[in-house]
C-alpha cells in the first residue's frame, strides 16, 4: 500500500490530460452533429423538425450513464472491438448533439425575425440567408450558453470511468485502490476537475454579460 | 449482424428492474424535498449583507458546478468511510444527491428572489407586515412561481442523474440492470429496456410537477400566463 | 423689487404652519426644518409644515423639487439629516426610537406604480395585512375587503388577478388596499401619473371622496384642476424648499412668487 504523494499527483495529472482530449472529441462530434440538428429543428419540412425533435427529447429524457452502456454494449453487437475512448466520445456525442442541437436553435430563433425577411427580399436563397445572414448572428448569442455547456461536457467525461477509460476518474480509482486514502485522492481529483471548469464557467459568465451589455 | 435480439431474459427480471425504478423514484424525491430546502436556505445566503456567508455559499455553489456528480459520491461515499463515518450506499447517495442538487437550485432560487421588484416590498412594508411576513407572502411564494419551469426541469435532471449512484452499489434502475445483464449478457435488450423506463419516469415526473404547480399556483391555474 | 422680496423670503424662517389657516383640529403631522441630501444632491432644504386632522394638503411643484422625498420621509421610507416629522404621535425622524410597524399601522400609502401583489387575487391583495397584521379571521377580512372594495367601485373585481385589471382600476385597489388598514393618515406619491388621461378621472373621484368622508391626506400631485378644487391646502415647493403655502383658491389667484406664478403659467 503506497502513500499518496506527488508520483500519484502526476499520475492524475496526465490522465486529466485525456479527460481533455475527451472532452475535446465529444464537443467536436457533438458541434458538428448538433449544428445539423438545429438546422434541422428549424427547417422547414415538418419531418425533419419532428425527427430530431423526437431524437432531443429521448436523449433528454434518457441518464447519459444509460446511453453510454448503449453505445458500448451496443457496437460490440455489431461486431466491433473498439477501445472505450471510441466507444465514450460516440455515447459524449450523441448526447452533447442534443443539447447544443437545442441550445443553438434557441439562438438561432433569438436572431430577430426581421433580418430573414430582409435577406429573403434581397433574393438570397434559403441556404444563403442562413449561412450570411443568421447563423454570423446567432453564433454571437450562442457563445456565452455554448461555453457553459462545455463545462458539462468536461464532468460527463468522468462517465467514461464505468465503460473502463481511464480518464481522471478512472484514474483517481486506481490511484485510490493503491492507497486506499480516497479522501486525499478524490479531493485532488475534484480539484483538477475545478481547475479545467470554473475557468470556462467564469468565461460564459462573462461573456454573457458582454453581449447583454451590447443588446441593450 | 450475428446477433438475435432476445428480450425475454430481461422481462424474466422485471420485478427486480420495477424494484430499483422504486428506488430511483424513491431517492430522487426525498433529495428533491431537502435539496430544495437547502437550495432556499442558501440563496437566502447568497443575498445576505453579511459577507463572509455570501462567500461561502458561492463557494460552496462554484465547487459543487464545477466537479462531476461521480467525483462528488466517491468523496461522500469512500472519502467519509475512510474517516471513520460509515454510511450506507443509499445514506451516501441521498447525501451527495441534496448537496449537488442544493448547489443548482441555490441559483435558481437566487434568480426568482432577486427578480421581485422592490416596489413590492415596499408596499408590504407600509401595509405593517414583519420582515418574515413579507419573505414568506411576497417574496419566496412569487419567486417560487416564477422560476417553477427550471425548478422542475432541474429535478428531473436530478432523477436521470441518480443512475450514477450504481456506482456506489446502490440498488436503483441502472444498478439492477448492471446485474441483470450480468446474469443474461442481453446487455443491449437491458439497457435498452431501462433507457425506456428512464424516459417513462421522466415524463411522470414533469408531469407530476405540472400537477403540483397547478395544485399550488392558484393564479398559473386560472389565468394560465407566466407571472 | 420682486427678485429682493424672494430673497428675503427663501432666507426667512419657516412658512407659516397651515395650522394657522382656519382648521382647530389637532396637528396630525409636524415636519420642522427638515434637511435631506442624497450623496451631494440636497433635495430638502429647511422644510416645515403642518397637517391637521381632516385636511387635504397638495404638494405641486416641478420634478426634483423634493417633494416625493418629503412624503416618503413621513412614512420613513427615506431618513432624514436634520430636522424632525412627527406622525401621529410617531417621532419618524428618530432613527433608534421609531417603531416602523406601529407607524406604518397609521399611516397608509399609495404608489405612482400601484405595487399590487401580482401572485395574489384583488381580495387577497387587500386581506394579506388583515389577517398577517391585524390578526383578523380569514371572514372577517373578506368582509373589510368587500367593504373596502365597495367604497372605490370595484366589489365585482375581489376574485380578479392585478394583470386582468386596467391601471386606474389597478391604483383604486391600491387605495382600498391601504384603505382596509383603518390608517390616520394617507400619502399619495403621484398616484394618478402612470395613468392614461382617461383612468385619471375613476382615481380622483374616489380620492375626493376620501376628503369628504373626512380623511386626512397628503398628495404629490401634477393635478393641478383637482387640487385646487378639493385641497385645503396648497403646498408649493421649489429646490427643496416651500415657497407657498396656503388655501389654493388664493395662492392661484394671487402668487406671492415668480416661481409659483411661472410654474402654473406654464401648466405643469
Amino acid at each position: 500500500m503506497a502513500h499518496f504523494s506527488f508520483f500519484h499527483v502526476g499520475f492524475l495529472a496526465q490522465a486529466m490530460l485525456w479527460t481533455v482530449l475527451l472532452s475535446v472529441l465529444a464537443f467536436a462530434g457533438g458541434g458538428l452533429l448538433g449544428l445539423a440538428v438545429a438546422l434541422c429543428r428549424v427547417s422547414r419540412r415538418p419531418a425533419l423538425r419532428w425527427v430530431t425533435g423526437a431524437y432531443i427529447q429521448l436523449v433528454q429524457g434518457t441518464p447519459l450513464l444509460v446511453i453510454l452502456f448503449l453505445a458500448y454494449f451496443g457496437i460490440s453487437i455489431l461486431g466491433f472491438q473498439l477501445a472505450p475512448l471510441v466507444a465514450a466520445g460516440i455515447a459524449l456525442t450523441i448526447y452533447s448533439a442534443a443539447f447544443l442541437g437545442e441550445i443553438w436553435r434557441g439562438c438561432i430563433e433569438a436572431v430577430p425575425r426581421t433580418q430573414l425577411e430582409a435577406a429573403e427580399c434581397l433574393g438570397l436563397s434559403r441556404a444563403q440567408q442562413m449561412a450570411m445572414v443568421v447563423l454570423p448572428q446567432a453564433a454571437r448569442i450562442a457563445v456565452a450558453p455554448t461555453v457553459g455547456f462545455m463545462v458539462q461536457i468536461v464532468k460527463n467525461t468522468s462517465l467514461a470511468s464505468v465503460i473502463g477509460f481511464v480518464e481522471l476518474s478512472r484514474a483517481g480509482n486506481l490511484v485510490n485502490n493503491a492507497t486506499f486514502q480516497p479522501f486525499m485522492v478524490f479531493i485532488t481529483v475534484a480539484f483538477f476537475y475545478f481547475c479545467l471548469c470554473y475557468p470556462l464557467s467564469l468565461a460564459s459568465r462573462r461573456l454573457e454579460r458582454r453581449l447583454n451589455a451590447n443588446r441593450t | 449482424m450475428s446477433y438475435s435480439f432476445d428480450f425475454m431474459p430481461v422481462l424474466a427480471s422485471w420485478d427486480r428492474l420495477l424494484a430499483g425504478a422504486w428506488l430511483t423514484i424513491q431517492l430522487s424525491a426525498l433529495a428533491t424535498v431537502i435539496g430544495f430546502a437547502l437550495g432556499t436556505l442558501c440563496a437566502i445566503g447568497r443575498l445576505s449583507r453579511i459577507t463572509w456567508l455570501r462567500t461561502l455559499v458561492g463557494a460552496y455553489v462554484e465547487t459543487i458546478r464545477n466537479t462531476p456528480l461521480l467525483v462528488q459520491v466517491f468523496i461522500v461515499y469512500f472519502g467519509l468511510a475512510s474517516m471513520d463515518f460509515k454510511l450506507s450506499a443509499e445514506a451516501a447517495a441521498v447525501i451527495t444527491l441534496v448537496i449537488n442538487i442544493g448547489a443548482y437550485t441555490t441559483e435558481i432560487m437566487r434568480a426568482g428572489i432577486q427578480s421581485i421588484h422592490r416596489g413590492q416590498i415596499e408596499a408590504a412594508e407600509c401595509l405593517a407586515m414583519s420582515k418574515a411576513q413579507i419573505f414568506f407572502h411576497v417574496v419566496l411564494l412569487p419567486a417560487v412561481e416564477r422560476v417553477y419551469p427550471a425548478l422542475s426541469s432541474q429535478f428531473v435532471l436530478l432523477m436521470l442523474a441518480s443512475s450514477i449512484t450504481s456506482q456506489i452499489s446502490v440498488e436503483e434502475l441502472t444498478a439492477s440492470a448492471n446485474l441483470v445483464q450480468s446474469e443474461t449478457f442481453r446487455s443491449f435488450e437491458v439497457y435498452g429496456v431501462i433507457a425506456v423506463m428512464y424516459f417513462a419516469l421522466s415524463v411522470l415526473f414533469r408531469i407530476g410537477f405540472w400537477a403540483v404547480g397547478q395544485l399550488v399556483f392558484a393564479r398559473r391555474r386560472k389565468l394560465g400566463t407566466a407571472l | 423689487m420682486q427678485t429682493v422680496l424672494n430673497e428675503v423670503r427663501a432666507n426667512a424662517a419657516p412658512v407659516p404652519a397651515a395650522s394657522d389657516i382656519a382648521s382647530t383640529q389637532p396637528s396630525v403631522i409636524s415636519v420642522t426644518d427638515v434637511h435631506k441630501s442624497f450623496g451631494s444632491n440636497q433635495v430638502l432644504a429647511g422644510v416645515s409644515l403642518s397637517v391637521n386632522k381632516g385636511q387635504m394638503v397638495a404638494i405641486v411643484g416641478r420634478s426634483g423639487s423634493g417633494k416625493s422625498t418629503l412624503l416618503r420621509c413621513m412614512n420613513a421610507l427615506e431618513t432624514v439629516d436634520s430636522g424632525s416629522i412627527t406622525v401621529c404621535g410617531h417621532e419618524v425622524s428618530d432613527r433608534q426610537a421609531i417603531d416602523m410597524r406601529a407607524l406604518r399601522k397609521q399611516v397608509g400609502i399609495v404608489f405612482q406604480s400601484y405595487n399590487l401583489f401580482p401572485h395574489l387575487t384583488v381580495g387577497r391583495n387587500i386581506t394579506l395585512a388583515l389577517t398577517s397584521v391585524k390578526k383578523m379571521s380569514r371572514e372577517a377580512a373578506n368582509r373589510k375587503a368587500l367593504d373596502v372594495l365597495q367604497q372605490v367601485g370595484l366589489e365585482q373585481k375581489i376574485d380578479a388577478y392585478p394583470e386582468q385589471l386596467s391601471g386606474g382600476q389597478q391604483q383604486r385597489v391600491a387605495i382600498a388596499r391601504s384603505l382596509a388598514m383603518e390608517p390616520q393618515v394617507m400619502l399619495f406619491d403621484e398616484v394618478t401619473s402612470a395613468l392614461d388621461p382617461e383612468l385619471t378621472g375613476e382615481v380622483l373621484k374616489v380620492m375626493e371622496q376620501l376628503a369628504s368622508n373626512g380623511m386626512t391626506m397628503v398628495l404629490v400631485t401634477h393635478e393641478m384642476a383637482f387640487a385646487r378644487k378639493v385641497a385645503d391646502v396648497l403646498v408649493f415647493m421649489h429646490n427643496g424648499r416651500i415657497w407657498e403655502s396656503g388655501p389654493p383658491n388664493t395662492l392661484f389667484d394671487a402668487p406671492k412668487t415668480r416661481e409659483f406664478a411661472q410654474f402654473i403659467g406654464s401648466g405643469l
